[in-house]
C-alpha cells in the first residue's frame, strides 16, 4: 500500500485516497470554440506514460482535497505532490 | 500391493535420543483414520516418518503415490486435510508445517478410494491424457465434448483437496503495526540482524513461519558460534530479543506479501496447533506491518535432482532428511542412497551414518570433488563415487532401489541434493532487481530493504553471522540444475506439485515456446501453490539447455503473493457477514420492519420494497398500494435520496455550470428538476433542487449517486472553478424525507403544518417552503414523482419516525414501497438514472431536450452534445412499449429486434429498460431504448425470448395523465 503525502495533511496510506486521472488537463475556457477533434482530444486522449506521470488524487477519506502528484508508473514511487492548480 | 493396508504401530524410525521434540510427553493423532503417536515439537510429517510412513499424498494429475519431499513450507507432495471439528476444516496444508496435538485429525487428499490403492493411477491412465498444454489443446476440441466428457472427468481426477462447504465458524483478526526494522525469517542470519537492529534502537519485529525460531540452526547440531554450541547461542540470542522492550517476536507468522512502501502482510497462525484453543483467541491474525527497513532472511530451498521416477515415496531432499534426523529424531530409512551435486549432502551422510542408517551408496554428479566435506565422509569409511548420476528408481508405494545405468542399488530411501536456491520471493515481490551469478539468481540491494544469509546467496553459516566466530559446519559448496546427465526426461519430475516433467518442458520448447513466462503457462510448471520453490531453477536450466542458451536469457518468472497459501479468513478478518458491507438504514426503517415490509438492497441501503397486508400476494400488494396513491394518498420513505447543501454567494452560478438547466433565474422558494451530465455529455444524475435562499440550495441526487455527484461537484469546484465562493456539504444522513403523494395529500398534511400556506396559489407545484410540521422544523417541497399532487417533507432525521407516525395516525395514508414508486413513475414516463440510462444516454435520447438551457453558452457536458456521434439519427431513444396481451409483462433487459424472421444472430436495435403490470391502466407497460425510437411510433417490433417471440407496439413513453392535470390534486 503506497504512502501518499497529502499536501494538506501529510503522509497517509493509499486507502484514504482515490485516484482521479491525469493532471494538468485544464478544461478549455470556451469549449464552444473548439473543433470536434480538439474537444475529443480534451475528453479522451491521455498520455499513459511508462515512467513519470503527473496525476490527480483526492484525499477522499481525509481533507477531501484534490491535489496533483508525480508518480513513476514503473516503480510506483511518488516523486512529489503539490496543490491543484500549481505547476508540476 | 504388499504395502496395502499396512501400518506401523510404533515409532520404529525414532532415534533413541536427540532432537528438539519433547520425549517426556506423547501425543496421539489420526491420519486417514489410523492411530499414531508423536511428541510435542513434531510436525505431522515427522511424526508419520517416525512410524516409517513416507506415503502421504497422491500427485495432482497422475495420482502417483508421493512421500514427503521437504521438511518446511516448500513441501510440494505431502498436502493434507485437517479437520478440527465443528466445521473447522482446512484442505491443502503441508504436513511439514502442521504441528501435531492431542486429537489431531488429518487425512490425505486426491486419492480414490485410498492412499495406498488409487484407481486414477492405475496403469498411469491419466498421463496419456494430460501432456503439456493439455488445457489449451483440449479447449480446441468440440465444445460439447469438452463440457460433457473431459471437464467432468478431469475435474474429478485432478486437483487438490476438497473445500469445506459450511461457513467457517472461526474468528479472524487484523492488526496494524509499525516498526523501524522488520526481519523476515528467524534463521541465524535473521536472528543476528534482529540483534543488530535492536542494539541500534527502534522497534523491531522478527517473524518466522515456523513454530520454533531458529531456522537452519534447529537442524544443525555441530555448529559452534562464539564458543557456544549452536543451540545454546540461539537460545541466548532469542532470550535477549524476547527481553528487549522494543522487539516483537512472531513465530508461526508467515510474511506472505510485500506491498509498496514497505508494507508487508504477515499471516499469524494463532490456534491451529492447539488441542483446545482459548475461547477469546482468533484462529489467525493478519498483520499489516509498515516498516522503515525490511531485512529479508528467508533462507534457501534445496533443489531436487531431476531423474526418472524421482518422486517415489522415500525419495526426499538430503537437507530435509537431515532436519528430520537432527531436529525431530527420525531416521528417514534404514538403507539410504545419497545422490548429490552439493557438499551439504555429505553432512547428511555423516549424520545418518552416525545415527545407524546404512549408507548404501553416495554418488556425486561432479567429476572432481575435493574439500573437507568429502574428506570427512571418506574418513568415516564411506565410499563416494564421483562423476556418477542416478538414472532412475524402483518401487511403488516406497522406493526399493536406485538405478545407476544398469546397476541397481537396493535402498528404502534416496536422499538428493542439487544445491540450494536462494528464496527470492519477498525480494522479487518488492520489485527488487535480480542478477545471475552463473549458478543462482541473487537479489540486488535496494533502498529500504536488504537480503541477508542464504537468500542473498551467502550459504555458509560464517557469512550469515558477521562478526561471530563460527566453526563445525560443512559449507554447502556446489550444485546442479536441470536434468541429470545421462537420464531420460520421461517421468523425471521437475514440478512435483503440478506433475510437470522434464519431458513436458522439452515438448514445450519443441512446440516453439521460448520465454519462461510462456513455458510456465503452457506446462503449468511453477504455478502450483508452492510457487515452484523447489522447481523453478531446474525448469529454467532444462529449457535453457534445450534452447542452447544461458539461463538468464530464458528469464526468471515473477514471484507473486502469497508466499504460501493464506486463508480467506485471514484476508477477510472481521469483514464478513453483517460487517462485510455494512447496511444503511433509513430513519423509518424500524417502523417499516414493524409493519412487515419486504426490503430490497439499493446500493448499500435497505429500502422497503412493499408493505404486504396479511394474506396478500405480491401483485395484490402492489395493486393496492398503487390504487391508494392514485385515489387517496400514499406515504413513502424517500430518505435515501442523496442530499447536498450548496451554499455561498456563487452557489447559483456553480449549479448553472454543473447542471444543464438555468439556475440564475430560479426564485427563492422555487424548485427545479436538474439534469447533470458528465463532461462527455451523458446523463450522470438527476434530482430536484430547491432554492432555500439567494445563496443556499437544497440539492437532491439519486439514492446510489450521492457520493459520485458530490465528488463530481467537488472536483469542478476545487480544480476548474476555484474562483467560485461555494461550499458543499453532504446532508443525506441529516434529513428524513417523507413523500406524501395523492389527491388527498394536502388535506392530510394541512392539520400538521404551521407557518406554510399549503393553498395551491401560495404553494404551487415545484416550490419549497420552510416551516414546521408536527412542531418540528421542515423544508417542505411540493414535488411529485408519481404524477399526483405531492409533497416531500424533510425533517431532521431523528424526528422522522415521530412525524411519520403522526401522519399515519390520520388514517388515510397507505405506506408504499420502492416497487410501487417505480410503477407509478413509469406510468408517467419518468426516467430513473441507472435504469433508463447506462452512461451512454444523452438528454435528447431521453426526450429531455427541454432540460437544456439554450441560453447558456457553457455547462459541464454541453460541448459534447454537438459531437457528431451525439447527433446521428439512429441513436437509441426512449419509447413506451405495449404488448398485445395486456397481461404479458416483458422482461427488463430483453432485447428488441425489427424483423422476427431474420437468422440468428439477430440485429438488436434496443432493449427494455423498465417493465411492470399497471393495475391503474389494466395492462402492462414498458419503457425501452430503441434506435430512432421516436420515428417508430405506432410500429410493431419484436422481443425474442427463449420460448417465444413477443410483438410490441411502440408508443409515447407517457401512459397516464399525459396532460399532467392530476399534479394539482
Ligand atoms: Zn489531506
Amino acid at each position: 500500500m503506497l504512502i501518499i503525502p497529502c499536501p494538506y495533511c501529510g503522509a497517509r496510506p493509499e486507502n484514504e485516497f482515490r485516484y482521479a486521472g491525469e493532471a494538468h488537463i485544464a478544461r478549455p475556457a470556451d469549449p464552444e470554440a473548439l473543433s470536434d477533434a480538439a474537444w475529443a482530444d480534451f475528453l479522451y486522449m491521455r498520455t499513459n506514460p511508462k515512467g513519470r506521470h503527473a496525476e490527480r488524487w483526492r484525499h477522499v477519506h481525509g481533507c477531501g482535497r484534490f491535489f496533483n502528484c508525480v508518480r513513476d508508473t514503473v516503480t510506483d514511487r511518488i516523486e512529489r505532490t503539490y496543490p491543484a492548480g500549481t505547476a508540476p | 500391493m504388499k504395502w496395502f493396508g499396512r501400518r506401523e504401530t510404533h515409532q520404529s524410525a525414532r532415534t533413541a535420543e536427540g532432537g528438539r521434540i519433547d520425549r517426556s510427553r506423547t501425543v496421539r493423532f489420526t491420519f486417514d483414520g489410523a492411530q499414531f503417536t508423536g511428541h510435542p515439537g513434531d510436525s505431522l510429517a515427522s511424526a508419520l516418518l517416525a512410524h516409517g510412513v513416507h506415503l502421504m499424498g497422491r500427485s495432482f494429475k497422475y495420482h502417483r503415490p508421493r512421500g514427503v519431499l521437504a521438511a518446511g513450507s516448500e513441501e510440494s507432495n505431502a498436502l493434507v486435510h485437517v479437520d478440527r471439528g465443528g466445521g473447522r476444516e482446512t484442505p491443502n496444508l503441508r504436513a511439514t508445517q502442521v504441528e501435531i496435538y492431542e486429537g489431531l485429525n488429518a487425512r490425505s487428499q486426491n486419492r480414490h478410494p485410498s492412499l495406498a490403492f488409487d484407481l486414477g493411477s492405475a496403469a498411469g491412465l491419466m498421463s496419456r491424457f494430460l501432456p503439456a498444454g493439455f488445457y489449451y489443446k483440449t479447449f480446441m476440441w468440440p465444445a460439447s465434448f469438452w463440457r460433457r466428457v473431459y471437464e467432468p472427468a478431469i475435474r474429478a481426477a485432478a486437483g487438490l483437496g476438497v473445500a469445506p462447504m459450511d461457513a467457517d465458524p472461526d474468528r479472524y483478526l487484523r492488526r496494524y503495526a509499525h516498526c523501524e526494522t522488520l526481519v523476515i525469517g528467524a534463521g541465524p542470519a535473521g536472528v543476528a540482524a534482529a540483534l543488530d537492529a535492536a542494539a541500534v534502537g527502534g522497534r523491531v519485529i522478527l517473524c518466522d513461519e515456523q513454530a520454533e525460531l531458529g531456522g537452519s540452526l534447529l537442524s544443525e547440531p555441530h555448529a559452534v558460534i562464539d564458543g557456544l554450541a549452536g543451540a545454546e547461542w540461539l537460545a541466548g540470542a532469542l532470550s535477549d530479543l524476547a527481553r528487549h522492550p522494543n522487539v516483537t517476536l512472531l513465530p508461526r507468522c508467515t510474511a506472505f506479501g510485500w506491498y509498496p512502501d514497505n508494507m508487508v502482510g504477515l499471516a499469524e497462525r494463532v490456534t491451529d496447533h492447539l488441542a483446545t484453543p482459548g475461547v477469546h483467541q482468533p484462529r489467525e491474525r493478519l498483520w499489516q506491518v509498515r516498516a522503515g527497513a525490511v531485512v529479508i532472511a528467508a533462507g534457501a530451498h534445496e533443489r531436487p535432482l531431476v531423474f526418472p521416477d524421482n518422486d517415489r515415496p522415500g525419495i526426499m531432499l538430503a537437507g530435509a532428511a537431515r532436519a528430520y534426523l537432527n531436529r525431530y529424531g527420525v531416521r528417514p530409512g534404514q538403507r539410504a542412497v545419497i545422490v548429490t551435486a552439493c557438499d551439504s549432502a555429505y553432512a547428511c551422510a555423516l549424520d545418518l551414518h552416525r545415527a545407524g542408517v546404512m549408507i548404501a551408496a553416495i554418488a556425486d554428479i561432479r567429476a572432481d570433488v575435493t574439500g573437507p566435506a568429502v574428506e570427512a565422509v571418506r574418513a568415516a569409511g564411506l565410499l563416494v563415487r564421483t562423476g556418477v548420476s542416478i538414472t532412475g528408481s524402483t518401487g511403488h508405494l516406497r522406493v526399493t532401489g536406485a538405478l545407476f545405468g544398469t546397476e541397481w542399488v537396493a535402498c528404502d530411501t534416496i536422499l538428493m541434493s542439487g544445491g540450494w536456491t536462494p528464496s527470492l520471493h519477498m525480494h522479487s515481490q518488492s520489485r527488487g532487481k535480480i542478477r545471475f551469478d552463473g549458478a543462482n539468481f541473487l537479489p540486488e540491494a535496494m533502498a529500504g530493504q536488504q537480503s541477508v544469509g542464504s537468500c542473498a546467496g551467502v550459504f555458509d553459516l560464517t557469512g550469515s553471522l558477521p562478526g561471530r566466530v563460527v566453526s563445525g559446519v560443512i559449507a554447502p559448496r556446489g550444485g546442479f540444475a536441470g536434468l541429470v546427465p545421462g537420464a531420460k526426461a520421461k517421468r523425471a519430475f521437475v514440478d512435483f506439485q503440478n506433475d510437470v516433467t522434464a519431458k513436458d518442458l522439452l515438448l514445450a520448447t519443441r512446440e516453439g515456446f521460448r520465454s519462461i513466462e510462456h513455458v510456465k503457462r503452457y506446462t503449468t510448471t511453477g504455478m502450483a501453490t508452492d510457487q515452484g520453490k523447489t522447481s523453478n531453477l531446474n525448469a529454467l536450466a532444462i529449457v535453457a539447455d534445450q534452447l542452447g542458451t544461458a539461463i538468464p536469457h530464458v528469464g526468471l518468472t515473477t514471484f507473486r503473493p502469497p508466499y504460501t497459501p493464506v486463508t480467506f479468513g485471514t484476508i477477510a478478518g472481521t469483514s464478513r457477514g453483517a460487517l462485510f458491507d455494512p447496511e444503511r438504514r433509513a430513519p423509518m426503517h424500524d417502523w417499516a420492519v414493524s409493519r412487515g415490509a419486504v426490503f430490497e438492497d439499493v446500493g448499500t441501503w435497505k429500502r422497503a420494497h412493499c408493505f404486504p397486508a396479511p394474506g396478500e400476494v405480491m401483485h395484490e400488494t402492489l395493486a393496492r398500494e398503487c390504487r391508494a396513491v392514485r385515489t387517496e394518498a400514499g406515504i413513502f420513505d424517500a430518505s435515501t435520496l442523496g442530499k447536498i447543501e450548496v451554499v455561498g454567494p456563487d452557489a447559483a452560478e456553480f449549479l448553472n455550470r454543473l447542471y444543464t438547466n438555468a439556475w440564475l433565474t430560479l426564485g427563492v422558494g422555487r424548485c427545479r428538476y436538474g439534469l447533470m451530465l458528465s463532461e462527455a455529455g451523458f446523463v450522470m444524475d438527476d434530482g430536484v433542487v430547491g432554492r432555500i435562499a439567494e445563496d443556499r440550495f437544497h440539492v437532491t441526487t439519486t439514492t446510489g449517486g450521492a457520493p459520485r455527484v458530490l465528488n463530481h461537484m467537488e472536483d469542478y469546484l476545487q480544480t476548474e472553478f476555484p474562483e467560485l465562493r461555494v461550499w458543499l456539504t453532504s446532508t443525506t444522513e441529516q434529513w428524513a424525507t417523507i413523500a406524501v403523494q395523492g389527491p388527498r395529500a394536502r388535506d392530510i398534511l394541512a392539520p400538521h403544518v404551521t407557518g406554510i400556506d399549503l393553498a395551491h396559489a401560495a404553494f404551487p407545484h415545484m416550490s419549497v417552503r420552510e416551516g414546521r410540521i408536527c412542531g418540528v422544523p421542515t423544508r417542505l417541497f411540493r414535488v411529485s414523482f408519481t404524477g399526483e399532487l405531492g409533497f416531500e417533507i424533510n425533517v431532521p432525521a431523528d424526528y422522522g419516525p415521530a412525524v411519520w407516525r403522526a401522519l399515519m395516525a390520520s388514517g388515510h395514508l397507505t405506506p408504499y414501497g420502492t416497487e410501487t414508486m417505480h410503477v407509478l413513475r413509469a406510468e408517467k414516463g419518468f426516467v430513473i438514472v441507472g435504469q433508463e440510462t447506462d452512461g451512454t444516454v444523452t438528454p435528447d435520447d431521453l426526450g429531455l431536450c427541454r432540460m437544456i438551457a439554450r441560453s447558456k453558452r457553457d455547462f459541464v457536458g454541453k460541448r459534447s452534445l454537438r459531437r457528431p456521434d451525439m447527433l446521428v439519427a439512429n441513436r437509441k431513444q426512449l419509447v413506451g412499449l405495449l404488448t398485445d396481451d395486456p397481461s404479458t409483462v416483458l422482461e427488463e433487459g430483453a432485447q428488441i429486434v425489427e424483423d422476427p424472421g431474420q437468422p440468428v444472430p439477430m440485429r438488436m436495435i434496443g432493449h427494455v429498460t423498465s417493465s411492470y403490470p399497471s393495475a391503474t391502466l389494466g395492462h402492462s407497460i414498458a419503457l425501452a431504448l430503441v434506435e430512432a425510437g421516436r420515428s417508430r411510433m405506432g410500429t410493431v417490433l419484436h422481443v425474442p425470448m427463449p420460448e417465444r417471440m413477443i410483438a410490441v407496439r411502440v408508443v409515447e413513453p407517457v401512459f397516464y395523465d399525459k396532460a399532467g392535470a392530476r399534479l394539482d390534486g
